[in-house]
Formats: structure tokens, C-alpha cells, sequence
């Protein structure tokens, strides 16, 4: 397939699973930000949205800004607006490819952004808009779409930016060290009651970063999501070698994965941070390696002119 | 005040009750103060838009009760009850205080009844008590409680004193409201929330969870705690799944568990896995067809007799009912000086026992004036308001009360107190009552701040209950001060890390270049063509 459409399968994967992502944080977290004082409020805004990856123009970052900044702003790729919107930019660009359903859900959605009131309560009606539509997208993906290479380079996507959306979640406790940080940890990946009927009475900080760090099971924990992407990456390059790997998307996603799995530890929140980078900067390098390997033509034809 | 208020006054002083909102004089409390000004912002179209999507949450989250076999959402008015901090104290000490009397005087029944030799109750009232289970007499349950989570409903009268006006210590229900209206609430009026201190309901899982574990019959190390529901038609199923979901346990049904060698087991995929506490949401009467109702399809058989050999506990523990039952009511101030050696924190409301024949007399002279209730009733079932009912049924309760003089109490018409509820276009103040919950470890009772406030949805009614009408608010206790400690643990500074290649949201040089070479080139053809 043109390494074009591939790029803006990849591309669809991830900025789907993003809005979906941040809109699960949103959510769970304005209940939160709601009942702070209007200085915390504004601390714990920034913060936030430091932990979503932008920074805060000025000092009156709040949570009218903060709504705009994650949910609405259609110029920045952080917001579910702005990913919503490039999903939909990256499928009309492979519109012949994509399924007309796939497309055209993107599509309705994308006109659907602007049905909605931009206060608190709206943007708690919003994110479960959000929520309901890209889970739509991906059913309709998953159903219409043949499981050929399109579709691995999807799932691709998708499961990179999961990986990179639970990290997140896991860093939003450092924002909210006050109540019960971990329930929310969890509501944000929709684990808690996976969590509670593995866990039974063991409840905690720790088990709860332990499970959306190392389950095996839950499709949103981090393991689960590399596995997921390395699965994709084997299949995209079948070419079994004897020794070693080629393919420096594998190599990265698979040492990320295992360092995780295989690491042995006494204190987990502790290194949580750690753990955090070492995921994220795994995904951002495995989505260079894949774009290198796949995608990277345009690059090299470009022109540039002499500089005299 | 916006003009959702307008004929507020009016109406709070037609009926003579305290209002929780305001002070006489439309001066809201302290304690509303924030409730107050995130109203006055609003105006008629963003109340009912709220309420109407409060309402549409419920319905799709499943928030229902069964209701003569159809789910009905449980109505949540957006205006929350709210408890200042002292009030609350008070509240919650004399829960606890009922709480433990009422676990005295339950191991003192089921054993040498004491009181009753003492002199304190006759022992004429306990043995004729409907649920008093000879069954489960003489043995001390494991783990050693037996009210393990009751429901003491309080009023508030027109002076605004706090008053017990009944006690449930056998299956109290609703705790999943007060769970799920918190959640709406949240979203619903986000603006009240704002800079106060309202205390969090969210533990109550957990803290049910860890009484329950520690009641576990001695010597097993990990119990495994399961609900046990009478199944889907039951009025609080959604109740059962939602505590049984947040607890992490199996919700079973009776066709799930195996009573043998006095030990309970579970039918699971990986064969038979024992049980070692019940938390029971059945009634007493269909729990083990062996002791009660033979007939009973929703028990099973056997579990009694674990009980009693200590093998399972069961949670509440059977016989309760003779602790609520309402003549038992009257005496429980007495029984807190007895057994505690205490004076009541929260008075009873006034009651007559029909049995006294002085009494007896009293009351049906002046029956169009008093409530009557039935001793064994709950859900506001078979209750007569003397001033709203008719002569026919005033004569026909007559004839009940002299058949049966033990089954009924009389009590004066109390004025529950009213909060501003959204009624078609405005506020309107209605009647309102409170049932704190609290759960019993064996060694502490937990109150959980706040409770259900049930509010009776007709004006001027007197019945809350959801069957009835009623609906429901949620009920916010203030702290008095922030209960986080003081000292603050150092933060990891937050690093910003920046979102990697954002491809295409801003088109960059080069695709804004291809862009306009697109266009032209489709230009270009177009003037071919028309040349």
C-alpha cells in the first residue's frame, strides 16, 4: 500500500485513541477541579496541562482555558477538538482507502465539535459525546475495515498513543495528591470495576498504578498496549530472522514491554515517574522508527534551496 | 432572589414546618449560602436543563427502582440538603449511640434477656414481635455483630430538632442513592460545589467491605465476601449489583450457594469456592427454607444452621427485626440508658403504645389528629395520616386497632421539615426526612456523612417514600475544617513533555505549498477546457 495512506492510518489510530483518552481524563478530573479553591484551581489547571504535554500561555491559566486547551481548541493537537478535527483531516486524505463508514463517522463528528456549550457542564456533556463517537469510530473500523496491512497500521496507532494516554493517566495522581487519586486513576482508563473484581480488598496506590502499568488483561493498561503494537509490527514485517531484529520499531517497543513486565521492584510508586518517561519516550521513538521504516519518503525529495 | 423563588415565603410558612434553607424572613442559612448564589445565577431554562439531563443520567446509568415491575428512575431533585458541621456532630454521635444499644439489646434477646428481668421491656413485647426468630436463639454470631449496617431515619420537627422516627436494622436500602446522586450532583449544579468543604460518601464501599471481611468467621485468613440478592425483580436490585460492583464481591442469587457440613459454598466455574460472610438483602422469611417459609425459592437451605455452628456469617444477622420493630421503638431511649448507661442524644418522636389501655383510649378518640403505623411495616406501607384520611378508613383502622392492639403505634403529626424542590416552573418548598447509614466493625461505628434525604415530591405530602412519590436529594455534610493534615508532602515538579509530530493539524510550509499548487492546477484545466 502507498506509504502515504499508511501514514494517515497510523495517524487516524492515534489521534482517535487520543481524544478518546483525553476526554476520559477531562471528565473525571473537572469533578475534581471543580471543588478546588480558585487559586489551587488555577495551579492544578497548569498542571494538568503540563501532564496533557502544552504549557500554559500566561499566569491566569484557569479552568475556562483549560477547557478551551483540552477540549476545544482546534488549532492544537493536544485538545480533542484539534485530534478529532486531523483524524478527519488524515481520512479524507485516504478516503479512498478508508471504509465509507469509518469515514463517515469521522466526518459527522467532526461537524458534531461545535454543537457544544463550552462551560463546565457542557464539556462534561461533550466528553461523553466524545467518548460514545470514538468508540463508534473504532467499532466501525474494526467491523468494515479488512484486518489487512490498512488496518495493522491502525491498530498501530492506536495502540502507541494507548500506551502513551495510560502514562499519562498514571501522572495525573502528581496532580491531585489530595483524595482518592487512585479511584480517579482508574475511572480515567474506565479500569475501576475490572479493578475491583481482580483486586478484591487490596486497594491502594500502588495496585491501582500496578494494574494500569502490568496487567496482562486490561486492554488499556500499558503491557496490554505494547503487546498489542508489537503484535501489529510482527505482522507488518513477517520476515523471521534467526537473530536479532532489523526492525528498530520492534526492538524499541519490545524492550520497553519487557522492561516493564520483567522488572522486579519493592517500590513501584517510587519509580513510577521513572517507568512514565521511559514508556512515553519508548512510544515517541517506536512512532519515529515507524515513520523511517514506512513512511519517510517525502523527506528526501523535497527540495530545498541553496542557501548563497 | 431570581424569581424561581418568588412565592417561596408564601408557601414555606403555609406550612408551618422549619425550612432548611431559609430563616424566616427569606434569609438563607449559612450553610446554604453557596447553594444559594450558584441558584440565583440560574435561571428557569438552565434548572430544568440541568434537572432534565440529571434525570437522563439516572435513566441511562440504570439509577432505577422496581416499581409493580417496572423500572422507574428515582427522581433527584438539583437542590442538595445540606448539614452544617456542629449538626452533623450531634447526628452522627447519636447514630452511633443507637447503633451500639440497639446491637446490645439484639445479643441480649437472642441470649438471657436480661432486659426483660431487669424489668426495662416486657417480655411479652419482645416474644410477640413478628420477627423475633426462636431460630436463630442462643448463639452469638461469628464474628460477633449483628447489625452490621443499619439505617436510623431522623426527621427534623418544626423547632428544627433532630428526631428518630424509625430505625432499620434489617436490609436498609438505599445507600446506592447517595452514591450515585453525589455523582450527578457533580455535574448537575458544579457552580454549589465550588470553594466548600462537602465531605466525601465515596469510601462507603470500602468501608462496608473492611467491616464486613473483619466480621468473617475466625481462622480464615482471605474471606470471601458475596451479596445475596432475591434477584433482578427485586425493588433495590440496582442497589444490590451497584454495592456489590463497588465492593469488587459476586452478587449470587440463592440458586448459586450450597449449604454443607454447616459450611456455605458458591457454585463457580472452577468448582465449588466457600463463602465465608453473607451480606444478606433478602428477608429473613425466604432465607433458608429449612427455618422459615418452606416455600421460599430465593434462600438456601442450610444457612441457619452454618450460622449457628459458626461457619458463615451473615450480614445483617438474622432475627434484626425484632430490634425495628416499632414498639420496640419506643422503649429504645430506655434501652440506651440500660445498656450503655447513656442519655439519648436524639429524642424518639412521641409515641403512644396502643397495648396501654389508657393510651388505647386516647389515641382512638382523637384518631383524625395522629399518624398511625403498623409495628412490622416499612416503605410507608398500611401508614394512616389521621387529618388527610377519610371517615371510612378512620373506622375501618378503629376496628383493626381494637382486633389487634399490639400491631399498631400512634404518633402526633409531625411537620417534617421542607427544602426548596423544583416543582414545574419554580421552587416549592417540601417535606423532607434524612436516614444517615452506618456500618458496624465490632469495634467502631462508622456514620457515613450524610445519608439519604428522601423528599416527598406532592405538596404539603407527608410521604417519602419512593414508592410513594417521593424522591430524593442529595445530602451534603460541611466539614468544619479542611481535615487534610496540615503538613504538605513535597510534590515531583511537573515536567511538561511536549505532544511529538502533530502532522497535519497546522498544515506546515509545504502542504499550504501544495495547496496552492492543487488549486491551480485544477484552474488551469478547468481554462483548457473552456478554451
Amino acid at each position: 500500500m502507498l506509504s502515504r495512506i499508511a501514514e494517515s492510518l497510523f495517524w487516524i489510530g492515534r489521534y482517535v485513541e487520543r481524544a478518546d483518552g483525553t476526554a476520559r481524563i477531562l471528565d473525571v478530573h473537572l469533578e475534581r477541579l471543580n471543588h478546588l479553591p480558585m487559586e489551587e484551581q488555577r495551579s492544578v489547571a497548569q498542571e494538568l496541562l503540563a501532564v496533557m504535554g502544552a504549557r500554559a500561555q500566561n499566569e491566569d491559566f484557569g479552568l475556562p482555558e483549560l477547557l478551551n486547551a483540552l477540549a476545544y481548541d482546534k488549532q492544537s493537537a493536544t485538545s480533542i477538538a484539534g485530534s478529532l478535527g486531523a483524524a478527519r483531516e488524515n481520512a479524507r486524505r485516504a478516503r479512498e482507502t478508508v471504509s465509507s463508514g469509518l469515514w463517515e463517522s469521522l466526518n459527522t463528528t467532526y461537524y458534531g465539535l461545535n454543537q457544544h456549550r463550552k462551560d463546565v457542564v457542557g464539556t462534561y456533556r461533550f466528553c461523553n459525546w466524545v467518548l460514545e463517537r470514538t468508540a463508534m469510530v473504532s467499532g466501525l473500523a474494526d467491523t468494515t475495515v479488512s484486518h489487512d496491512e490498512s488496518w495493522q497500521f491502525l491498530v498501530l496507532g492506536r495502540s502507541l498513543e494507548r500506551a502513551d494516554m495510560t502514562a499519562r493517566m498514571l501522572s495525573t495522581r502528581d496532580v491531585l495528591s489530595a483524595g482518592m487519586s487512585w479511584v480517579n486513576m482508574l475511572r480515567c482508563a474506565g479500569a475501576y470495576e475490572s479493578f475491583l473484581r481482580t483486586r478484591r480488598a487490596a486497594f491502594g496506590d500502588q495496585h491501582a498504578a500496578e494494574f494500569l502499568l502490568l496487567d496482562r488483561l486490561f486492554p488499556r493498561s500499558i503491557v496490554y498496549a505494547l503487546r498489542d503494537a508489537d503484535e501489529c509490527l510482527a505482522k507488518l514485517d513477517p520476515s523471521a530472522q534467526r537473530v536479532g531484529f532489523i526492525n528498530d520499531a520492534r526492538r524499541i517497543v519490545g524492550q520497553a514491554r519487557t522492561f516493564l513486565e520483567f522488572h522486579r521492584t519493592d517500590d513501584l510508586m517510587s519509580e513510577l515517574p521513572e517507568h512514565m518517561e521511559r514508556v512515553q519516550k519508548a512510544v515517541s521513538q517506536a512512532s519515529d522508527a515507524i515513520s523511517r521504516k514506512y513512511f519517510n519518503q517525502a523527506d528526501e525529495l523535497a527540495w530545498v534551496g541553496e542557501v548563497s | 432572589m431570581s424569581d424561581l423563588f418568588q412565592d417561596y415565603s408564601e408557601a414555606a410558612g403555609r406550612t408551618g414546618a422549619y425550612d432548611e434553607m431559609f430563616a424566616p424572613g427569606q434569609q438563607a442559612r449559612k450553610s446554604y449560602g453557596q447553594v444559594a448564589v450558584a441558584l440565583r445565577e440560574l435561571s428557569l431554562a438552565d434548572v430544568s436543563a440541568r434537572a432534565d439531563s440529571m434525570a437522563r443520567t439516572f435513566l441511562d446509568r440504570g439509577v432505577t427502582f422496581d416499581f409493580a415491575g417496572e423500572e422507574r428512575p428515582f427522581p433527584l431533585d438539583i437542590v442538595p440538603r445540606v448539614i452544617p458541621a456542629d449538626e452533623w456532630s450531634v447526628l452522627e454521635r447519636g447514630v452511633a449511640q443507637r447503633v451500639r444499644a440497639l446491637e446490645a439489646f439484639l445479643n441480649d434477646v437472642y441470649d438471657k434477656m436480661t432486659v426483660v428481668s431487669d424489668g426495662v421491656i416486657p417480655r411479652q413485647l419482645v416474644t410477640t414481635s413478628a420477627h423475633f426468630h426462636r431460630q436463630v436463639h442462643g448463639f452469638e454470631p461469628a464474628g460477633g455483630v449483628r447489625v452490621h449496617i443499619s439505617g436510623i431515619d431522623v426527621v427534623r420537627d418544626a423547632a428544627g430538632t433532630f428526631r428518630v422516627l424509625e430505625d432499620n436494622v434489617r436490609v436498609p436500602s438505599g445507600v446506592s442513592y447517595v452514591l450515585e446522586n453525589r455523582r450527578a450532583m457533580a455535574k448537575g449544579l458544579p457552580e454549589a460545589f465550588g470553594q466548600q468543604l462537602i465531605r466525601p460518601v465515596e469510601e462507603y464501599p470500602r468501608r462496608l467491605l473492611s467491616a464486613l471481611r473483619k466480621t468473617a468467621p475466625s481462622g480464615v485468613d482471605d474471606p470471601t465476601v458475596v451479596v445475596l440478592t432475591p434477584g433482578v425483580f427485586n425493588s433495590a436490585y440496582f442497589e444490590h449489583t451497584l454495592l456489590a460492583g463497588l465492593m469488587g464481591v459476586e452478587l449470587v442469587e440463592g440458586r448459586d450457594l450450597i449449604c454443607r457440613g454447616n459450611r456455605v459454598y458458591m457454585r463457580t466455574t472452577a468448582g465449588e469456592q466457600r463463602v465465608d460472610v453473607i451480606y444478606k438483602r433478602i428477608d429473613d422469611e425466604f432465607l433458608d427454607p429449612l427455618q422459615f417459609r418452606a416455600d421460599s425459592m430465593l434462600g438456601c437451605p442450610g444457612l441457619v444452621n452454618a450460622a449457628r455452628a459458626g461457619g458463615v456469617t451473615i450480614a445483617n444477622a438474622v432475627g434484626n427485626g425484632v430490634a425495628d420493630d416499632k414498639l420496640v421503638y419506643s422503649y429504645v431511649p430506655d434501652l440506651i440508658r440500660y445498656y450503655l448507661n447513656e442519655e439519648p442524644l436524639i429524642a424518639n418522636v412521641d409515641t403512644f403504645r396502643l397495648e396501654e389501655k389508657e393510651a388505647r383510649e386516647h389515641v382512638l378518640d382523637r384518631l383524625d389528629e395522629l399518624v398511625v403505623k403498623p409495628v412490622d411495616g416499612s416503605g410507608g406501607k398500611g401508614l394512616v395520616i389521621g387529618p388527610d384520611a377519610s371517615r371510612d378508613e378512620l373506622d375501618a383502622l378503629r376496628k383493626r386497632i381494637i382486633a389487634d392492639p399490639r400491631g399498631w403505634i400512634a404518633q402526633p403529626v409531625l411537620q417534617l421539615s421542607t427544602v426548596p424542590t423544583l416543582s414545574g416552573d419554580k421552587f416549592g418548598p417540601r417535606h423532607v426526612d434524612l436516614r444517615p447509614f452506618a456500618v458496624n466493625d465490632g469495634e467502631d461505628v462508622w456514620v457515613l456523612p450524610g445519608g439519604l434525604t428522601r423528599v416527598a415530591l406532592k405538596e404539603g405530602s407527608l410521604i417519602v417514600n419512593s414508592s410513594q412519590g417521593g424522591g430524593s436529594k442529595d445530602t451534603w455534610v460541611l466539614a468544619d475544617s479542611p481535615q487534610v493534615p496540615v503538613e504538605v508532602i513535597p510534590r515531583p515538579t511537573i515536567a511538561v513533555r511536549e505532544r511529538v509530530s502533530v502532522w497535519p493539524v497546522e498544515s506546515n510550509w509545504r502542504d499550504s505549498q501544495k495547496e496552492q499548487q492543487q488549486q491551480q492546477i485544477s484552474d488551469a484545466q478547468e481554462v483548457t477546457a473552456n478554451a
